[in-house]
This record gives structure tokens, C-alpha cells and sequence, in this order.
């Protein structure tokens, strides 16, 4: 290879931890022009190499070569300088900032707002991706959003353009799009490194794949010419099952939601109108859409942090409305949310008393007002057994547990319970594809036992798999749901909203 | 009773001096605040001003020299706390507390050999022309140098936040650490320089106190102006005009009810000494009342504590 065909040469580099070698004498080239994927599991070590790239981490070993020159940045600004450009998996944007400033913040010399905002307009239109400098981010859907960091980085006019789970958020019609955008892009000479665990989408836009398992580079290959069946045996090393469900029949209604509406509490937040649905026993529904569309209000509602009129929900006929959380787990209605830390588990308690904070009531783990320890132990210890949680054992804090191992635990800690319906949201969200399986497994296993279950999740193919129904949450209304064996993708995008307010340009790029 | 003693020139040019205390402190917090940063030491840093500035006018006879060292005094002290929260991670409001219980206690200490003793006097600096208009003259332009800088820290920092480039980075460190650190940002370095201007702005006020306002030293002597300035702050939806606006009512009530005391109001003195606090939130409340609004502008990573993750 000579070298002025590589754009990024990266020999060796290599990047410790305490405790974990993130990366181990990773190489790997792109070319110039070229879409390269960087798979691998969540932990592979995907995120640190590309922070290595764009100059917040420094690596402690190995060398990269940027457009044939050493490739040192010591802060992102000097990648910047050298020509890399990067859009974050957690968007780097600030809610209270308009477009246009945050698009400054990311130049390393701003030209003037006035002539800035007129660029934004223009280059925008120019990739299909429209947006009006003025608005604030925080008012912006997740799509819009992302155009944003698209956009700042296409005005430093990158060489390389580093995208972290880019379409996590996006609808499929967003999708396409994005990768239009993407195409043109690499058309124009620009390269793009691309992360992502979605196999099919890789092999629609990539022209090569590079695989981290374990921090270390196990395969390479051309995408188009594998299924993405054998990529997913080459992240994981290994083959693993895919969710079995078994048919039953359906009983009675359980969980029942009437016109439920909700104002959000959070002022970029996303208020419910009138969402009616109900949930049989033995049956699953799932609800799907976008990041922000009233997902955590839908939650809190139905959990008990939030309260409604009593008879907008309903357990077996029973208002829980007005119900807390206690009192609706004490009636069968049991729910996790999205944010495992913080949220779903207190980060610096035990595992014991993360058990004992949901299933004291349920599983009776206080007497006469004391807790019972020994109890609390022994289902925390139930929950580590049955759910394969990896820990030393139940008196390790929460932190402590990778974020596959804390979200078994907590989806294991409320099926234990055995709920009459159980809520939850974002079950597999960052967790590994064996731990993702395990937990699909569980949440169909508990339908097939009698309960009803609700999954809202953001990942349409997880959906897809263990759903009967199928049902949209867009801008805070829920779509009649339907059933979901026979979906396809494009009716879901559909019932997605579609790309959310950029139909012209959608029709541009086809 | 006598209203008629009251000079209502006399009484508005008096608002500005009681005013300018509150204002420098309420817009140093103000800097501090859209940084993210929540720093509850603003009354220690200010009597910690108030005695170094104090002592430095003192025994320099120059005033300027003590409110430069007031300044100063004020940003060391705010140092302490930024380096505990900043570099060390403590918790900001602890943190704050303390400082304000260890800045009463050392001036306390320092102003030990200064109770009684007068301060040198500050000349009005009369601005040409303008002094002579009637009314208006003696009301606005009749004034000493620093109560002018604290009009100019307030227009200087509207601007600043609102126009230029190191606003809007400030702004954005105050919005989002993380976004900020990920775009390379140095959220730490901005976060202490905030905390110095904060703390230079607190020591001035509280010289301007000792130098000025009283003029003398007395322990305590800023009697919880820091903490009116920090209420200022936050009912104002951190915007420097409304902080100018709250620091002056406060400022005028405070005048105007020690005005009728002395002609003899029939109204009984512990309302009236209450009634500056009491208006002030109260108007700043109701003209903050639409919370979506006041939320946009409050910056949300106040009192969050940042650490790099990588």
C-alpha cells in the first residue's frame, strides 16, 4: 500500500486502564474516500480508540498517521486542526443554545454569527439536511439534533469523520438520509469511520469493517460480502441463541391505559396526549419510536412517579391512577425504567439493598417495619443465580457491575417478583448481545407464565422479536397498535412519523 | 411624623450607594452561577473584602489601593473554594457554607485592632458636565469611582455573555460539562476563572462596605448582604439588567425605610426593616414567575460536580 492511498494509518496503539487494557496494539488503515465500519460489543474498546483519534485520550503506546503525517492531537482542537471531525454517540450539544451557537462552539474560529448562520442555511441544504440556525436545540426532535453535529462538522471541511451509533436515535426514513448524506460525503473524498453494532446497516453503507472484541483487532472484512449473522459470531466469539417464545393464547385484559394524558415535568420534555392502550395476559406489547417522544413520561406514568387521574390506568380493572409506586407494586403492577444508575438502582448501595428497595413489599422482606436481611440477601442471591449476574456476591454496590450484568439484575429483580404486568423501558439499552438475549428470553418467559408485559425500547428489531403487538410513541401520542408479525420496516418508519419534518428533502435525496 | 424631612434627591442618590454592595457581589455570583458553579460563600468573600480593604485603605491612606487589595483578598478567598470543588470535588454547597463561616471568622480576627478607627475618605469623582444638570446630576453623576465600575462590571458582563465568544463558552460549560469536555473545552480552568471574578466582585462589595457605605469597621458588618445578593441572582433568572434592577430596589427600600423610621412612620421598625427583603424577592418572583422560561435560562449543570471521565 503506498501511503497516498491511506488516509489513517494506525499501527499498535495500545491504551490501559486500571484493571482493563482497553486497547491492545490495535492496527488498522482507511483510505482516503473510503466508509469503514469499527464493530465490535459494547467494552470491545470502540469508544477509546476513536477518543484516541480525536485527541481526548492519549494512547500509551503505537502510532497514528494522519494524511501521511504524524497524527499526535494532545486536545481535540488539534485533531480538529489535523482534519478530524467527530459526531458523538451522546450528543455534544447544549439545550439552551441555539443551533448556530452550538455550532460555534465546535469551530475553532467562528466567523461572525450573522455570516455563520447564513453557512449553516447553506451547507444544510446543500447535504439534505435542513435546519434554521435560530431555533434552540432543546426545542429540536433527535433526528434534527443530530444534523446539527453533522452540520458542525462539515463546516471545518473534515478529512475524516468519526460517527459514534449515529442512527441509535433516528427513524429508518431518517436513516436513509443520513447515509445519502454520508455517500455524498465519501463520493467528495472525505473518509468516514463508522461505529456501530447494527450489522445490516453496515453492510448497506460500509466498504470495510474492522472487529474489536476484548480491545484487539479480530477479523477484518468487506460487509457486502458477509451475512450479518457471521459478523455478530465474530464480535462476540462465539455463537448464541436467539430468543425462543412460545405461542399460547391469550387471556383476559390486565393493564389497561384510557385517554391518559400527562404533562411533562421537564421543560424540554415531551407532555402525553390521550394514550389509550390495553395489554392482555400472556402477551407482549411493544412500544417503539424515537428517543424523546414521551418514552419517560409513559413510564413514569404507568410506574406510579407520576400521578394521574385514577381511572387511567388500570391493573384487572382495579384504578391505579392515583396510586404511587408502592401501592401499584403491591396490586402486580411492577416497572423498570431506562437509566439503570440513578434510576432503576441506587449506584453506591449493595445489591442486597437495590433487592430489598423493590421487592420489600412484594416479596415481604420486612417485619413489623424492620427489614428482614436475611431475606433481602437471599433474594438478591435468587436474582444473581437465575438471571446469570456476573458480581462476587450481593454486597457489592450497584456501581460496581458492568451495565449488561446491573440491567440483568435489575429486569431479574422485578420478574422475581412476579408481576401481574410488568413496564419496562430500554431493557437491552447498552448491553451486550448475549446479556440483551438473556434478557429477551426472561421478558418472554414472564408473558408465557401469565403476566403482561409492555416493552418501549428504541431498538425496532428487539421489538420486532418478542412483540405481539406493536404500537409508536410519536410527539406524545401512541399509534393503534398492531399486530406485529408481518411489520416491515418501512411501515414502521411510517408509524414513526417519518422523517420527522424533512419530507422535502427526503424526496431530494432519493 | 415629618415626610417632609425626606429629600427625595438626596434619597435616590443614597439608593445607589446602598445598592452598589449587593450589585458587585449579585453580579460576580451572577459569572459564577452561568459557569455552573453554585458558590454560597458570597457573604464571607464580601467581609473578607470588606476587612482587607479595610486595612490596606487604612494604613496606605489611599482607598483605591484597599479596594484593589479588597479585590484581590476576594479572589484568594474564592480560590480556596474553587480549588476544594473544583480539584478536590467537594460538595459545592458545603463547601460554600464554610467559606462564608471562615471569612466571618478571619475578618473578625483581623479587624481586631481596626474597630473604631475611621476610614480615609474616597473623593466623588463628578462627571464633567453632566454633574451640573439639575436633579439628575446629583442623583447620577455626584458618585465615587467604584460605584460607577460597578454600572460598567454590569454592562461589561451583559455583553460579554451575550455577544462575545468567551461567553458564550462560559455559558455553554454552565449548560453541559460533559458536551463542553467532549468538544476539548477546559471546563475545570473556566469554571476557576469564573470563580475568581466571582470572588473579586464579592471582596469589592464588601469594601465598598467599610470604605464607603459605613464608613468604619464593625464584625459582621455586611449583615447578609451576601446572601440578598445570591437570592438576587436566582430571582433575577441570571440576567445582569434584572440583577441591576433587584440590587437597586433592594438598595432604594432599604433607604427609603430608614428615611421613615427616622420621620417617625407609625408602622412598627421590625416590618419596616424587613420590608427590603420582602419587596424584593416579591417583585423578582412575580417577574419570574413563567418557570419554562426562567428554567431555559438557569444554567443546568448548577452544582453539578464535574469529573473528567477519561
Amino acid at each position: 500500500m503506498t501511503g497516498t492511498d491511506m488516509l489513517l494509518e494506525i499501527d499498535g496503539l495500545t491504551k490501559a486502564y486500571p484493571g482493563v487494557v482497553a486497547n491492545d496494539a490495535v492496527s488498522f488503515q482507511v483510505r482516503r474516500g473510503e466508509v469503514h465500519a469499527l464493530l465490535g460489543e459494547n467494552g470491545a474498546g470502540k469508544s477509546t480508540l476513536v477518543k484516541m483519534i480525536y485527541g481526548l485520550v492519549r494512547p500509551d503506546a503505537g502510532t497514528m498517521r494522519l494524511a501521511d503525517a504524524a497524527h499526535e492531537p494532545s486536545e481535540p482542537r488539534a485533531a480538529r486542526a489535523a482534519g478530524v471531525a467527530m459526531v458523538f454517540q451522546h450528543f455534544s450539544l447544549f439545550e439552551a443554545l441555539s443551533v448556530a451557537e452550538n455550532v460555534a462552539l465546535g469551530m475553532e474560529s467562528p466567523p461572525p454569527m450573522r455570516t455563520l448562520s447564513a453557512r449553516i442555511a447553506e451547507v444544510s441544504e446543500a447535504y439534505g439536511l435542513p435546519l434554521d440556525p435560530d431555533r434552540l436545540v432543546g426545542d429540536l426532535s433527535a433526528g434534527e439534533r443530530q444534523r446539527v453535529e453533522i452540520v458542525r462538522c462539515l463546516l471545518q471541511d473534515p478529512k475524516l469523520l468519526i460517527m459514534d451509533e449515529p442512527t441509535s436515535v433516528l427513524t429508518p426514513q431518517e436513516v436513509e438520509i443520513l447515509f445519502h448524506t454520508l455517500r455524498k460525503l465519501a463520493a467528495e473524498g472525505t473518509s468516514i469511520l463508522y461505529i456501530s453494532h447494527k450489522l445490516e446497516e453496515i453492510r448497506v453503507l460500509c466498504d470495510k469493517a474492522t472487529i474489536l472484541r476484548h480491545g484487539k483487532v479480530v477479523a477484518s472484512c468487506d460487509p457486502r460480502e458477509k451475512s450479518a449473522r457471521q459478523m455478530a459470531e465474530m464480535m462476540v466469539g462465539a455463537s448464541f441463541l436467539a430468543p425462543a417464545r412460545a405461542k399460547g393464547a391469550k387471556g383476559a385484559p390486565v393493564l389497561e391505559v384510557a385517554g391518559l394524558s400527562l404533562t411533562s415535568a421537564n421543560p424540554f420534555g415531551t407532555s402525553l396526549k390521550e394514550v389509550s392502550f390495553s395489554v392482555a395476559a400472556g402477551e407482549v406489547l411493544g412500544i417503539g419510536g424515537v428517543a424523546g417522544n414521551g418514552q419517560d413520561e409513559l413510564l413514569a406514568a404507568l410506574s406510579g412517579e407520576a400521578l394521574v387521574p385514577a381511572g387511567q390506568v388500570s391493573l384487572k380493572g382495579q384504578a391505579m391512577g392515583r396510586l404511587g409506586p408502592v401501592a401499584r407494586r403491591r396490586a402486580g403492577l411492577c416497572a423498570a425504567p431506562e437509566e439503570r444508575l440513578g434510576h432503576a438502582a441506587a449506584p453506591d448501595m449493595s445489591l442486597t439493598e437495590n433487592a430489598a428497595l423493590t421487592g420489600i413489599t412484594r416479596q415481604r422482606l420486612a417485619r413489623n417495619g424492620f427489614i428482614d436481611w436475611s431475606r433481602a440477601r437471599g433474594f438478591a442471591e435468587q436474582i444473581i443465580a437465575g438471571f446469570d449476574v456476573r458480581t462476587p456476591g450481593p454486597e457489592n454496590a450497584a456501581r460496581a457491575l458492568s451495565g449488561g450484568n446491573l440491567q440483568k439484575f435489575v429486569i431479574g429483580r422485578e420478574v422475581l417478583q412476579k408481576p401481574a404486568a410488568l413496564i419496562v423501558n430500554q431493557p437491552t439499552w447498552g448491553v451486550d448481545a448475549a446479556a440483551a438475549a438473556a434478557i429477551r428470553q426472561a421478558l418472554l418467559d414472564l408473558a408465557a407464565g401469565g403476566a403482561a408485559v409492555v416493552v418501549i425500547s428504541q431498538d425496532l428489531d428487539e421489538l420486532l422479536e418478542i412483540s405481539d403487538r406493536f404500537a409508536v410513541l410519536n410527539e406524545g401520542r401512541l399509534s393503534a397498535p398492531r399486530p406485529a408479525e408481518g411489520l416491515t420496516m418501512e411501515e414502521i418508519g411510517l408509524m414513526m412519523g417519518g422523517a420527522h419534518g424533512m419530507h422535502e428533502a427526503h424526496m431530494h435525496a432519493v | 411624623m415629618n415626610l417632609a424631612g425626606i429629600d427625595p434627591i438626596l434619597l435616590l442618590a443614597s439608593l445607589m450607594v446602598a445598592a452598589t454592595p449587593i450589585l458587585l457581589a449579585a453580579i460576580g455570583e451572577l459569572v459564577v452561577e452561568k459557569a455552573g458553579v453554585l458558590n454560597l460563600g458570597v457573604e464571607g468573600m464580601m467581609i473578607f473584602g470588606a476587612i482587607a480593604g479595610f486595612v490596606v485603605g487604612v494604613e496606605t491612606e489611599a482607598p483605591m489601593l484597599g479596594f484593589a487589595a479588597a479585590a484581590l483578598a476576594g479572589a484568594v478567598l474564592s480560590m480556596l473554594f474553587g480549588i476544594l470543588t473544583q480539584v478536590l470535588l467537594s460538595n459545592q454547597v458545603a463547601t460554600g457554607l464554610a467559606l462564608t463561616l471562615f471569612g466571618l471568622g478571619l475578618s473578625a480576627l483581623l479587624g481586631q485592632g481596626y474597630v473604631g478607627i475611621k476610614a480615609p475618605v474616597t473623593a466623588d469623582f463628578d462627571v464633567p458636565l453632566l454633574a451640573d444638570i439639575p436633579v439628575l446630576g446629583p442623583i447620577l453623576f455626584q458618585h465615587d469611582p467604584i460605584l460607577y465600575l460597578s454600572i460598567g462590571v454590569v454592562v461589561a458582563t451583559w455583553a460579554v455573555l451575550r455577544y462575545s465568544r468567551i461567553g458564550l463558552i462560559l455559558r455553554a460549560v454552565g449548560e453541559s460539562h460533559d458536551a463542553a469536555h467532549a468538544l476539548g473545552y477546559k471546563v475545570v480552568r473556566i469554571r476557576l476563572a469564573a470563580i475568581a471574578f466571582g470572588g473579586a466582585c464579592a471582596g469589592l462589595g464588601g469594601a465598598y462596605i467599610s470604605l464607603i457605605r459605613v464608613p468604619q469597621w464593625t464584625e459582621g458588618m455586611t449583615a447578609g448582604a451576601g446572601w440578598i445578593a445570591l437570592a438576587i441572582v436566582v430571582f433575577a433568572s441570571w440576567k445582569p439588567w434584572r440583577v441591576l434592577l433587584g440590587a437597586y430596589l433592594f438598595g432604594g427600600i432599604a433607604v427609603l425605610q430608614l428615611n421613615l423610621q427616622a420621620a417617625g412612620v407609625k408602622v412598627p421598625v421590625e416590618i419596616l426593616s424587613m420590608s427590603p427583603y420582602l419587596i424584593t424577592i416579591l417583585v423578582l418572583v412575580i417577574m419570574s414567575s413563567d418557570r419554562a422560561r426562567a428554567a431555559l435560562n438557569a444554567p443546568a449543570a448548577l452544582g453539578r460536580v464535574f469529573h473528567a471521565s477519561n
